[in-house]
């Protein structure tokens, strides 16, 4: 972990509680919510059954999204097939009609599958704004090991500082830290990105420092 | 982890028992009444109205003829072959009950056996999600020793008519109706090994009920945690030997009671086609059975997240058997060989059969596939109910387009007769469920797993 001196620009300023059994982070997560402050993420070394109910999200819109894009590779199948047989280069093939429907059936069955699922991982990548250059921002190392982190935003709070870490130590918080972040490490320019492709190659980008 | 100190769980708790009301008694008493009633309609209409038909069937057959061989000029020579079957035996009007009632039989033994490959599946995978309500699918299998009875009756009443191979002149050299290819698969197609082979297929399904059915209601009785231990693992030993006598005995059933009765025709999808069809039918009924149970105020404890898990099992095999339907279609179509295409010809082709077609599409594909896409639409009971109960008749209405067009030709109709005896055969099954289910607590309290369906999240 980068040490970050206060005579650096600090462009964004996090609370983190630390905890490490999963049934007091999602008790500490409830009590924050009733105390009015917005959690920015929670970040686990594994998938928490039941957290999302704690952090009050609502519905992902991928599926909807796998929907859309799957209807539109139905619509372009059926379109490419009707408009390839029927106008572009007619073919006899087993002696069928030109534009028989249950011959277009799996091709347009493959073409749905394939628009859903790569549209539904290009809405992921976006959604989760994952590019090439994204270089991710560690709060805690040990939540790749075996510690929950809850992070809060201090901009989208109005409380005070003192009066949040108050209130994670109230919700059973084992440590409660801060952790800023500067403009470049929150948003890595896609310039320096390409400079250090060229200059270190592949494997020196994408990794945090 | 969270559910030692969220949620206080005790089984004794959860105990309930089903109780068989007189008002439940007295709506499954209605609809076998109606049924009965439907049916004598329809009977008196078959019986009076049998004059008209000759000539009306024969336009009708010619249409067909002639259609078929303008799709297909090789199929000519197995058509009229077909049609000289047809011709063998004359049409009564008790040739449709016979039909319907064999109709009936396979599919609900097929909705009772799905019970407990159920069971069975659940045990395998040692899945915890549905302990609750394993109750409902065993319940279903209290129907096969009724439907062997049936099965016996059917067969033995209706053989002649329903299953062309019967005819003791195809394997007679000597005989003018002599039929090589039938003749060919005589050591299969006989009397005393279809009903001795039948006989064991109903009978192992019972048997692997009666055994798994004494341990579960063992378990609720046991107290010593290593009794119940050792009934769970008869449970699981019994679910797996099960499922490797149901994968042989499910197509062989299908090819026995179904596919014989084109007795030229085969598919070797034929098996999984049926057993689909079967199986997503009976998930549709073990899901409406719950989510009525749930709505007369039993199974406290299953939620929208088990209703989920249900609702996307009739979603997902839904789409698994219009997958195997239409594969079936697409490989028959494409390769246009006219021994297979017969089969298909008789369908499409036929004024009377084409349209079932795409009602089975509709309403076996696309009602279920829109209506239970979203996450919302397999939570709600009423959306639940409605497409379960579509898609158990739309299967039925796949039965009815596999048996009716070999068996009844230029004659098959959809009448009073048609709705009645379902409505017959859903009184009587959901009557002996009702009463399987009041035997035993409806919660298996001291099923291991209990803990983890009480806890289920989706």
């Amino acid at each position: 972990m980068a040490h970050i001196s206060n005579t650096m620009e600090v462009d964004t300023h996090y609370i983190l509680g630390v905890y490490s059994d999963e049934d007091d982070l999602k008790h500490g997560i409830d009590h924050i919510r009733e105390k009015g402050i917005s959690i920015y993420e929670v970040f686990n070394p594994y998938p928490v059954h039941g957290l999302e109910k704690n952090l009050g999200y609502g519905h992902s819109w991928l599926p909807k999204a796998a929907f859309m894009f799957g209807a539109l590779g139905t619509t372009c199948a059926i379109t490419m097939q009707t408009g390839m047989m029927g106008g572009l280069w007619p073919m006899i093939i087993g002696g069928k009609p030109f534009i028989s429907i249950p011959d277009f059936v799996p091709v347009s069955f493959e073409m749905t599958v394939l628009f859903s699922a790569f549209g539904m991982v290009g809405s992921f990548l976006v959604s989760q704004d994952l590019k090439p250059y994204k270089v991710p921002r560690i709060f805690d190392r040990r939540s790749t090991d075996d510690k929950h982190i809850v992070a809060i935003d201090l901009a989208k709070n109005t409380l005070s500082e003192a009066e949040i870490k108050t209130v994670l130590q109230e919700a059973g918080a084992e440590e409660v830290n801060r952790k800023d972040f500067t403009e470049e490490e929150n948003n890595p320019s896609f310039f320096k990105y390409l400079g250090d492709l060229f200059k270190y190659g592949v494997r020196s980008t994408s990794r945090p420092k | 982890m969270a559910a030692h100190k969220d949620h206080h769980f005790d089984r004794e708790a959860l105990n309930e028992q089903f109780i068989f009301s007189a008002k439940a008694k007295r709506t499954i008493f209605i609809l076998i009444g109606i049924g009965v009633l439907f049916s004598l309609i329809g009977l008196f209409f078959m019986a009076t109205d049998s004059g008209h038909h000759e000539e009306a069937h024969a336009a009708i057959e010619m249409t067909g003829n002639e259609l078929s061989s303008l799709e297909n000029p090789d199929a000519v020579h197995a058509d009229g072959e077909h049609a000289a079957e047809g011709g063998h035996h004359a049409y009564h009007w008790t040739n449709r009950v016979k039909v319907n009632l064999w109709i009936n039989v396979i599919f609900f033994v097929g909705l009772s056996v799905i019970g407990v490959f159920w069971v069975a599946i659940q045990y395998i995978s040692m899945a915890g999600w549905s302990a609750g309500f394993k109750r409902v699918p065993e319940a279903f299998a209290s129907f096969l020793p009724v439907g062997l009875v049936l099965f016996l009756i059917a067969f033995g009443w209706g053989f002649h008519e329903i299953f062309h191979w019967t005819d003791a002149s195809l394997y007679d050299k000597a005989s003018a109706s002599y039929d090589s290819i039938i003749a060919g698969k005589q050591p299969f197609l006989n009397i005393p090994f279809f009903i001795g082979g039948s006989i064991v297929i109903i009978g192992g399904w019972f048997l692997f009920h009666f055994f798994t059915r004494k341990n579960s209601l063992a378990e609720d009785k046991a107290t010593d945690p290593k009794q119940i231990r050792k009934h769970y693992r008869n449970m699981v030993k019994l679910s797996a030997a099960f499922v490797v006598f149901f994968g042989v005995t499910s197509s062989v059933a299908a090819w026995w009671w179904t596919l014989s009765i084109d007795t030229h025709w085969f598919s070797t999808m034929f098996g999984w086609y049926h057993f689909a069809s079967w199986w997503v039918a009976g998930i549709a009924a073990i899901t409406l059975t719950v989510v009525m149970l749930r709505e007369a105020g039993y199974l406290k404890f299953i939620n929208e997240n088990h209703l989920h898990d249900l609702g996307k099992f009739v979603f997902a095999f839904s789409i698994f058997w219009t997958y195997i339907w239409f594969s079936q279609f697409l490989l028959i179509y494409y390769a246009n060989i006219p021994e297979e295409t017969a089969y298909f010809v008789e369908r499409l082709s036929s004024p009377i059969y084409r349209k079932y077609i795409l009602i089975i599409l509709l309403v076996n594909f696309i009602i279920p596939f829109f209506g239970l896409m979203t996450r919302n639409a397999k939570r709600k009971m009423t959306i639940l109910k409605v497409i379960c109960i579509t898609v158990i008749i739309g299967h039925w209405f796949d039965f009815y387009q596999m048996i009716t067009p070999g068996t009844l030709r230029e004659h098959g109709s959809f009448g009073f007769l048609e709705i009645g005896m379902p409505f017959i055969f859903v009184g009587v099954f959901a009557y002996l469920v009702g009463m399987s289910l009041a035997k035993a607590p409806l919660v298996a309290k001291n099923h291991p797993l209990l803990e983890e369906a009480y806890n289920h999240e989706t």
